[in-house]
């Protein structure tokens, strides 16, 4: 019922909503990120994420500290906020935590299955797996030789399983097509995804449809950037597109046929929303395109707080802390290679 | 109530709870290599309250980052220690009662443990460094200490899984074997001899030529129980079904030899064909955390297998029981400085927070330290810098002076246990401003008056008071212990609730009710029954208790001393002509024993003065006096509302032409009535905004008057709800039970009855007239004159901050 969820929308997701803005009001502000460029190794990083949510999480690191620790530390506060949630949340919020997770689900099956096309150890791998994203049987990926045994070894018993039914194919998995798996799947994803808050109705949907219609976008135009000069026909590349966003389907039409960096900035900014971005940029660059598209993400992620009664703010909290940790381990690469000119390069900034 | 009060004052004049000390803000130059020591010092004495004066800068770019860094270090390094003393159920030696003496005499505690504190400062470093390099060697040494047994651990688990598995694989290969025979036996009575079938598993080959058999290949280990089935599916399907699995249960937790956690495992045994389905299934073992350990199908062989587990078992056992042994004595050596460190490493990393806010003079030879600190601490904070001075062999003494401010400064009341909670009372609504008359000293009396009126009742009032009795007593005791939530509370107000259940006997003896009987206590009954209502005339006969009554009852009219004067007479007026009137009234009415409706008297003196008062006449020309009063209460009203907007708008003015270059002293006084004017007095002077405002005031104050007093009424309705209640139980559980004529009903009705009153008179009654008494002080009494918006002094104190991180 649009324009009623006030009536009931607290009844089962007032205390999670007021926890999750609560969450918000702990991100790294501008001030704290000013701060931390000044740091001059590590530990004064550490120092000044004491005084922050993440004090905890780290106090008890011996020095000398590594980037690697500060990140996993950092991720370690967003998966607790996020079980937290998720252990409190009712459906069909319980529902909606969990599509967020498939997002990391995807990446980590690739990662699997990437490393042990490169024969790395699986041990080693499942550590660099991000938390949020694993399931029972993630190790089992790497018994996998192409992706119907994927699928019928492990997939099959994960939320995933539904989106692999356009992917399943007796090749020998290699990294071309892990890449194109990955996207596959991601666009599947998104879709389900999509459909799912459209179902919600109200708020969520009209928030929710705006922040994956960007992402779809921004996906759009990675996929056509990364498959310039590769064997991807244009009729492949153009199936990699998810199916619904701003670009959909004429803006699809052209970037499928696009052979250079300038033709796709000729296709976008047709767009007014992408114009913004692209306009930044120099001609036939696209070092910066990734920050842009972060800082316009952070832009409408923040937006989503503006109001109130919708699942929306939680989706916008996890991507907000993923950027936070992402800044973060940034500037602690960065400090720790004496880099300190390099900061502002990647850094973005939210509030 | 005159006595607890002054028993509560005993230590210091009377007054001094009125007024929050006087503060003066003090700027202290501190030599570089004096200041640790000063800065301790002044932490022992408690009395400065600190002002950062490098705010602008980040934590790290501050003077003393680095020595806080390595504070944090040693609290982690101790933090491990802790960590592990619990693993090992290795408790810290309690420091025995010292945490009671830092509280009495806190200079004492640090002066013998930490002797080399005292002739710091060039030692401090060196003494700071020992410690450091001490910790770490322990650290070092413990952490050793755990790796090796870890690795002795992990062997030891390993073994005692491998033990395991021979055991309950051997259990099912040698039953395996004994079906196999049987049904051997079997099929040998039934057909011709077969080759002899090692289990049951090939039984489906049997038809084959034994000669094409396949060699089956088997692999043994444990699987995490929770990940059993998991796994299961998982092989079924790599395999595409040609495995056959067993699992057995393993009763009791294994502890998992890769994480030395204990996890409830399954003993599995697969039996496979051909070497590809051997890789994945390898694959899938490592994937799903499950130990493998080879496995022998001689039965000889296994035997022997078992024997030599089971002896190294026992090795490993005395050598990691000695590992344990030598660990607990390390980490008994550190329970018992741990107490001692902790509090070492929390003071050392309080102080450098402290000279944190230090500015560094130009110089970089001393530090800047600006703060507050009451008038009275002067000599004892110049004490403390020429003692920190003498101790750390300075060549120069600290300067120390007193600066002049326009700032508000914190408020500070000298409480000591009794005073503190009810201090507490009033600090939760609004910390008083600078001076302001602190409403806690008519707390004091009137909030046990208050909850007393409504739980007058002197049998439960002595319940509450031996309760509270068992607080005080055992004061010394609980203080130094930790207590429940709910417990700390009632520990915290035990003097409150010392005094609320004082009052309540007093109230319960006016009201004459013990357990809601009436008792003829004083005097038999002044009135005779002339008839059969004799319950009015107990009450009667007790007019001698009521000597200081009149007193306590109307807190409203006391101490409205912080309002302007033009502002406050008109209020004093209005108040004491509409309801100070009905006081009066009311003790006349006691003092004659009239039976004038009071109700009707102070309604009718609105609606027609000039009527005659008839059998409502209390006194002689009381109709004149009400006349009058209804006049001056009229009056007072315009009174209160054109004054004070008029008299600021001139003073305004009169600053705005030059007169504000007056002398401090004098503008001083401008600057207390500008902020009591609120908050626009600054610069922008908006003269409807402060009239509008001063409408909402009068509106409020005289609304107010009436709703406040009204709101009084709560007081007659909980004291009647109490003693309602308390009858209740008494006639419908005891006397009814007591009419059974029934030892065993009145046994159960006994029971009744007493949990009833303690559970809901006792307790629940009690929160229940506390939270009536708390809003009544907050909403009705502290409206009236009360601001509230100073801040509290918080002085940099070791006894504090000790506290707080606990």
């Amino acid at each position: 019922m649009y324009g009623f969820e006030a009536l009931t929308f607290n009844i089962h997701s007032g205390y999670l909503e007021a926890i999750v803005r609560g969450h918000r009001a702990g991100l790294l502000t501008t001030a704290d990120y000013n701060n931390l460029c000044q740091c001059e190794n590590l530990d004064d990083i550490k120092m000044h994420l004491s005084a922050t949510k993440y004090g905890s999480y780290l106090q008890n690191e011996p020095s000398p500290l590594h980037t690697t620790t500060i990140v996993e530390k950092c991720t370690l506060k967003l998966v607790d906020d996020y079980k937290h949630m998720i252990c409190q949340a009712t459906e069909p919020m319980s529902t909606f935590l969990e599509y967020i997770r498939y997002g990391h689900m995807i990446d980590n099956v690739v990662l699997i299955v990437t490393g042990t096309l490169h024969e790395r150890d699986v041990q080693e791998l499942i550590e660099k797996c991000h938390p949020l994203g694993m399931f029972d049987s993630i190790a089992t990926l790497a018994v996998a030789q192409n992706m119907r045994e994927l699928y019928r070894l492990v997939l099959v018993d994960t939320p995933l399983a539904p989106y692999f039914s356009e992917c399943l194919t007796s090749e020998d998995l290699d990294d071309m097509n892990i890449e194109i798996m990955r996207n596959t799947l991601y666009k599947a994803y998104l879709e389900d995804f999509y459909k799912f808050c459209q179902k919600l109705g109200g708020a969520t949907a009209e928030i929710m449809s705006d922040l994956l219609a960007f992402e779809a976008d921004r996906r759009a135009v990675n996929i056509t950037i990364n498959s310039i000069g590769t064997e991807l026909t244009r009729e492949d590349r153009k199936k990699l597109y998810s199916n619904f966003g701003l670009l959909y389907p004429y803006g699809h039409e052209e970037l499928a046929i696009c052979e250079d960096i300038d033709q796709v900035r000729g296709v976008m900014e047709k767009y007014p929303p992408y114009q913004a971005i692209f306009s930044k940029m120099s001609y036939g660059e696209s070092q910066m395109l990734d920050k842009a598209f972060y800082e316009e993400e952070v832009r409408r992620l923040c937006l989503a707080f503006e109001q109130q009664f919708h699942y929306a703010v939680f989706f916008a909290y996890m991507r907000l802390r993923e950027q936070e940790i992402r800044n973060l381990m940034w500037i602690s690469e960065c400090v720790a290679q004496n880099q300190k000119s390099r900061i502002h390069d990647s850094v973005v900034y939210m509030f | 109530m005159a006595e607890s009060g002054g028993g509560g004052g005993g230590c210091c004049p009377p007054m001094d709870l009125m007024r929050s000390e006087p503060m003066q803000l003090v700027q202290l130059i501190v030599p570089m290599e004096s200041a640790h020591l000063t800065v301790s010092y002044l932490g022992d004495l408690g009395l400065v309250q600190f002002k950062d004066l490098n705010s602008e800068k980040s934590p790290f770019q501050r003077t003393y980052a680095a020595q806080i860094k390595r504070c944090g270090e040693m609290a982690r390094k101790i933090r491990f220690f802790k960590d592990q003393m619990s693993k090992a159920g290795v408790l810290p030696t309690e420091m025995l009662g010292k945490e009671n003496d830092i509280d009495l005499d806190d200079v004492e505690v640090y002066n013998e443990d930490t002797c080399v504190f005292i002739f710091m400062d060039m030692f401090v470093n060196i003494f700071f460094l020992a410690f450091q390099e001490k910790l770490e060697e322990l650290e070092a040494e413990l952490v050793e200490i755990n790796a090796n047994n870890d690795k002795l651990q992990r062997s030891y688990n390993e073994l005692m899984e491998y033990k395991l598995v021979l055991e309950k694989a051997g259990e099912f290969f040698s039953s395996a074997h004994r079906n196999a025979t049987a049904q051997h036996r079997e099929t040998e009575s039934q057909q011709a001899a077969d080759d002899l079938l090692e289990s049951p598993l090939l039984q489906e080959e049997k038809s084959s030529d034994p000669s094409k058999q396949v060699k089956l290949g088997f692999l043994t280990g444990l699987v995490p129980r929770e990940k059993s089935m998991v796994f299961e599916r998982i092989l079924f399907r790599a395999t595409r079904g040609n495995v056959y699995i067993r699992q057995t249960v393993v009763e009791e937790p294994v502890i998992d030899p890769n994480s030395g956690e204990k996890a409830e495992k399954n003993v599995f045994v697969v039996f496979y064909s051909g070497e590809r389905a051997k890789s994945k299934i390898l694959k899938i073992c490592e994937a799903f955390g499950a130990n493998r350990y080879p496995f022998s199908e001689d039965l000889g062989k296994q035997a022997q297998m078992i024997t030599e587990v089971t002896g190294r078992l026992t090795e490993l056992k005395t050598t990691i029981d000695a590992g344990l042994g030598h660990r607990n004595i390390l980490l008994h050596t550190i329970g018992d400085k741990y107490e001692l460190w902790c509090l070492k490493v929390r003071k050392e990393k309080a102080i450098y927070h402290t000279l944190n806010m230090l500015s560094l003079d130009v110089t970089k030879k001393c530090l800047v330290a600006e703060g507050w600190s009451p008038v009275f601490a002067s000599n004892e904070i110049q004490d403390a810098l020429k003692r920190a001075a003498v101790d750390s062999n300075s060549q120069v003494g600290s300067i120390f002076q007193v600066l002049r401010t326009k700032e508000l400064p914190p408020t500070y009341f000298r409480t000591n246990k009794f005073t503190s909670a009810i201090q507490e009372i009033v600090d939760a609504y609004g910390v008083a401003k600078y001076q302001e008359a602190n409403p806690a000293v008519f707390t004091i009396v009137t909030f046990p008056f208050l909850f007393a009126v409504m739980f007058g009742d002197w049998g439960h009032g002595i319940c509450l008071l031996l309760a509270t009795m068992y607080l005080i007593v055992r004061e010394k005791k609980l203080a130094s212990q930790k207590l429940g939530d709910i417990m700390e509370m009632a520990f915290g107000g035990r003097y409150v609730i010392m005094m609320m259940s004082l009052f309540s006997i007093y109230t319960g003896l006016i009201y004459n009710e013990f357990f809601s009987i009436p008792y003829p206590l004083f005097a038999p009954s002044a009135y005779d029954c002339r008839d059969a209502s004799c319950s009015e005339a107990t009450t009667i006969g007790l007019i001698k208790t009521r000597d200081t009554y009149p007193f306590g009852l109307d807190p409203v009219w006391h101490g409205t001393r912080s309002e302007l004067p033009f502002q406050f007479i008109p209020q004093m007026i209005f108040l004491n002509s509409l309801f100070g009137y009905l006081s009066v009234l009311i003790i006349i009415k006691w003092c004659t024993g009239s039976q004038a409706d009071l109700y009707h008297v102070m309604i009718y003196m609105f609606l027609s003065p000039t009527d005659e008062l008839g059998e409502n006449q209390l006194f002689p020309h009381q109709k004149t006096v009400q006349l009058v009063l209804l006049f001056l209460a009229l009056v007072s009203v315009p009174c209160m509302l054109f004054p004070k907007p008029f008299i600021l708008k001139k003073q305004h003015e009169a600053r705005h032409q030059g007169q504000s270059y007056a002398p401090l002293e004098e503008t001083d006084e401008g600057l207390h009535s500008e902020a009591n004017g609120g908050s626009h007095g600054h610069e922008e002077f908006e003269f409807s905004e402060i009239f509008v405002h001063q409408l909402i005031h009068t509106i409020e104050f005289v609304l107010g008057a009436v709703s406040n007093t009204a709101s009084y009424l709560r007081l007659w309705a909980l004291s009647l709800a109490h003693s309602e209640l308390s009858s209740v139980f008494f006639e419908k559980v005891l006397l009814l039970a007591w009419g059974y004529n029934n030892v065993l009903i009145l046994i159960v009705g006994g029971i009744v009855f007493v949990f009833a009153t303690v559970g809901v008179l006792l307790v629940m009654e009690t929160l229940s007239a506390f939270l009536h008494a708390l809003r009544l002080h907050w909403v009705e009494f502290q409206n009236k004159f009360y601001e509230g918006d100073g801040y509290k002094f918080a002085p940099f104190s070791f006894i504090l901050t000790a506290s707080e991180d606990e």
